[in-house]
């Protein structure tokens, strides 16, 4: 048997569940990431190793184990009739937060610290010197590397299959089940991926320079 | 929530468990050692090499860090197999790992390389070394200098994506805890334990790498800081 | 009329390093007090914790009727009425000229767009930059950012204002025009700190010159001071230069 475009259909509906999980990842990800980049740099030394634990572990236990916890766990609290991307969902969200939460410490860590002493002599609150003077600062630097990551993140999708989701590589794997044609179907899968990844590399490295070129 | 916690279960795995870390270790150096090697040699090709090298090095780099690694490993394992080329999933794994790694190690030489100034080579050339040895000693080991931490944050996600390679059934951490929730139904348990293991071991990696750092760059040792 | 700041026996420490034992000087309303010294001799420190940056170990300092060393200080309040520019200028590159300067009076102040634009345009003009208000910080010279540095300071209508070597960083030329917007300031009745290099400017425009060496306040007196040290280390100092 070959690859009929049945297949192909199926395959591409796979891929459009990797980018609708990506995007899940990348906003719950983004937003505890964000919390927690904040308390990387709070005042408050228990708050910034609490943060700092957390990534910690988040960043020391491979995605793929991430999942089975989540899979198993939602289980061990009685929600185990749950749909596989709730897992997924779970485990891709918290793998991004702690990654995105380190990308973006350094970014507001890389805007000098006499910006804020400037902000703060003038009065300015604590949050509006982190909303007026740091962030705008810092999100200038943290365009290229995020989008970056947002590779990371469509790349590593491909582990939601672990917990019996179907999106992009799952797809491949169920067609190839059925036509064993490994070489082309893997390719054709690789292709898709490829053709959602490599824009957004581009992207980044042209931020990037774009970045460079400005500071000179 | 009534349930019971139960890692008493996992006690008599241990051995299994140790032997799934010493596993996972055995892959990674080896995927390190010659992921290290193939990246080298392509930054080299990318940064010096004829253009055509350079084209197909940026073409090897760019589609293996825009595809995921699982699907490079289905296609090395099944891919490879229905062609007629029949290797064992170690094997496999392996060589997915060295493709995949060599791709990102390639991309963080390069840039070390091209923080290294030419005028360095000219120097070295007055010196009176050969071309080769110029090469290596003022601009390659400089600039694996270097690069020497990012180097390290590589490696040490290397060790934890080589759990990915459970899914073809090499035999590493993860594949060993996956027979071990089967063979237990303590699955939560399980990953939990296995979770904790991979901490370990990327610190151990980690500290590893900063031991031999500290061994093969005298000035690091000396200086504490990089060139 | 009381003292607008006053220093009693003000000691910090930077782990083991000792940088002010014992600082005590007042300003009185309307004063120019120029701070000299060697380097290292604690300067930016102590106009560092005049205002705040920096908590005092043991001592008291009021600044406006703020107990600085209190601890329960309200920071905020005390940064109302103390503007301070540094050396290295710390304008803000995200934003013009005229939003560096608006953005205390409205976050602060809670001052309306257009009246805080009307406030920047006038403080430019003291300044001397009204044509730079659209510009971003990384367009303009260091002199003219230094002004924006100040002009932003000013927009908060301070009690006082504190001048950190201000023209270190500045070629001869552009000091100059800072200089004169400094004296223009003085010459308004703003009561001013300035640590400075500026011998001349400082016996020219202070009211009062403090000598600082290891930590301490060596010799105080007039701008004429200068000309008639008392103390051998200030002899030496503006013997040496620097
Ligand atoms: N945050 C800090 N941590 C540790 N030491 C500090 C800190 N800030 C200042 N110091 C030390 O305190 C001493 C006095 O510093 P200060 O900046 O007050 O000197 P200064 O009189 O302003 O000198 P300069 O003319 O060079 O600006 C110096 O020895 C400096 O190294
Ligand atoms: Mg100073």
């Amino acid at each position: 048997m070959s690859l009929t475009p049945v297949h192909l259909q199926f395959i591409a509906i796979g891929g459009l569940w990797t980018i609708g999980l990506s995007a899940i990842a990348f906003i719950g990800g983004s937003i505890i990431g964000f919390a927690l980049a904040l308390a990387r740099i709070s005042p408050s030394p228990l708050v910034r190793r609490l943060a700092a634990g957390y990534i910690q572990i988040v960043q020391g236990t491979p995605l793929l184990v991430t999942l089975f916890l989540f899979y198993f766990g939602l289980a061990v609290i009685g929600l185990d009739r749950l749909p596989a991307i709730v897992a997924a969902g779970f485990g891709l969200v918290v793998y991004s937060s702690a990654f995105l939460a380190e990308i973006w410490r350094g970014c507001l860590e890389s805007v000098p610290k006499t910006q804020w002493e400037a902000a703060e002599c003038l009065a300015l609150t604590r949050w509006q010197r982190m909303t007026r003077v740091i962030l705008p600062q810092a999100m200038r630097i943290a365009t290229a590397p995020t989008v970056g990551f947002l590779v990371q993140i469509v790349k590593n999708t491909s582990l939601a299959s672990v917990v019996g989701f179907v999106e992009l590589a799952q797809a491949g794997k169920l067609v190839n089940n059925t036509i064993f044609e490994p070489f082309t179907v893997f390719i054709v899968v690789a292709a898709f991926y490829f053709v959602i990844c490599y824009p957004l590399s581009a992207w980044s490295r042209s931020l990037e320079r774009k970045l460079n070129v400005g500071r000179r | 929530m009534s349930y019971q916690f139960d890692f008493s279960a996992l006690l008599p795995y241990w051995p299994v468990f140790l032997q799934g870390v010493w596993l996972t270790l055995k892959l990674s150096a080896l995927a390190t050692v010659f992921g290290f090697v193939v990246g080298t040699l392509c930054a080299i090709a990318r940064a010096d090499g004829p253009p055509w090298l350079k084209t197909v090095v940026a073409i090897y780099v760019e589609t293996i860090r825009n595809t995921p690694l699982l699907v490079q490993i289905f296609l090395v394992y099944f891919g490879f197999a229905s062609l007629g080329l029949k290797v064992t999933a170690n094997t496999a794994a392996v060589a997915a790992l060295v493709v995949n790694v060599g791709a990102y190690t390639c991309e963080i030489v390069r840039a070390g390389l091209e923080s290294i100034h030419k005028s360095q080579l000219e120097a070295a050339e007055c010196l009176g070394l050969t071309r080769t040895q110029t090469y290596w000693h003022v601009i390659v080991r400089p600039a694996i200098e270097r690069v020497y931490p990012a180097l390290t944050s590589q490696y040490v996600l290397l060790m934890l994506a080589s759990s990915i390679t459970s899914q073809i059934s090499a035999e590493e951490l993860t594949a060993v805890a996956n027979r071990i929730q089967s063979d237990t139904f303590r699955s939560f348990e399980t990953y939990i334990v296995t979770g904790a293991l991979y901490i370990v071991l990327s610190f151990v990696v980690r500290a590893a790498f900063t031991l031999f750092g500290l061994v093969i760059f005298p000035r690091r040792r000396k200086l504490g800081t990089a060139i | 009329m009381s003292a607008v700041v006053s220093l009693s026996n003000v000691h910090k420490s930077f782990g083991a390093v000792q940088v002010l034992r014992g600082v005590s000087f007042e300003v009185g309303p309307g004063e120019v007090v120029a701070v000299i010294g060697a380097s290292g001799s604690g300067k930016s420190t102590a106009l560092r914790c005049i205002n705040a940056l920096e908590t005092v170990d043991s001592g008291e300092i009021t600044v406006c009727g703020h107990k600085v060393h209190d601890p329960a200080l309200d920071r905020r309040a005390l940064r109302r009425d103390v503007g301070i520019v540094f050396q290295s200028y710390n304008l803000f590159p995200h934003l013009t000229v005229a939003q560096n300067i608006m953005l205390a009076p409205t976050c602060v102040k809670d001052m309306g767009k257009a009246e805080a634009r009307k406030l920047a345009e006038s403080v430019l003009a003291r300044v001397g930059l009204s044509e730079k208000a659209d510009n971003y910080p990384e367009q303009l010279s260091g002199g003219q950012q230094q002004r924006v540095a100040i002009a932003r300071s000013l927009a908060m209508q301070p009690k006082l204002m504190l001048f950190d070597e201000v023209t270190s960083a500045l070629d001869p030329q552009l000091t100059g025009e800072v200089l004169r917007v400094m004296e223009d300031l003085a010459r308004g009745g703003m009561s001013m700190i300035l640590v400075t290099h500026e011998m001349a400017f400082a016996r020219k425009v202070a009211s009062k010159v403090i000598f600082m060496h290891q930590g301490k306040v060596w010799e105080t007196g007039p701008g004429a001071m200068l000309d008639d040290p008392q103390t051998q280390e200030l002899r030496e100092f503006l013997h040496n230069g620097l």
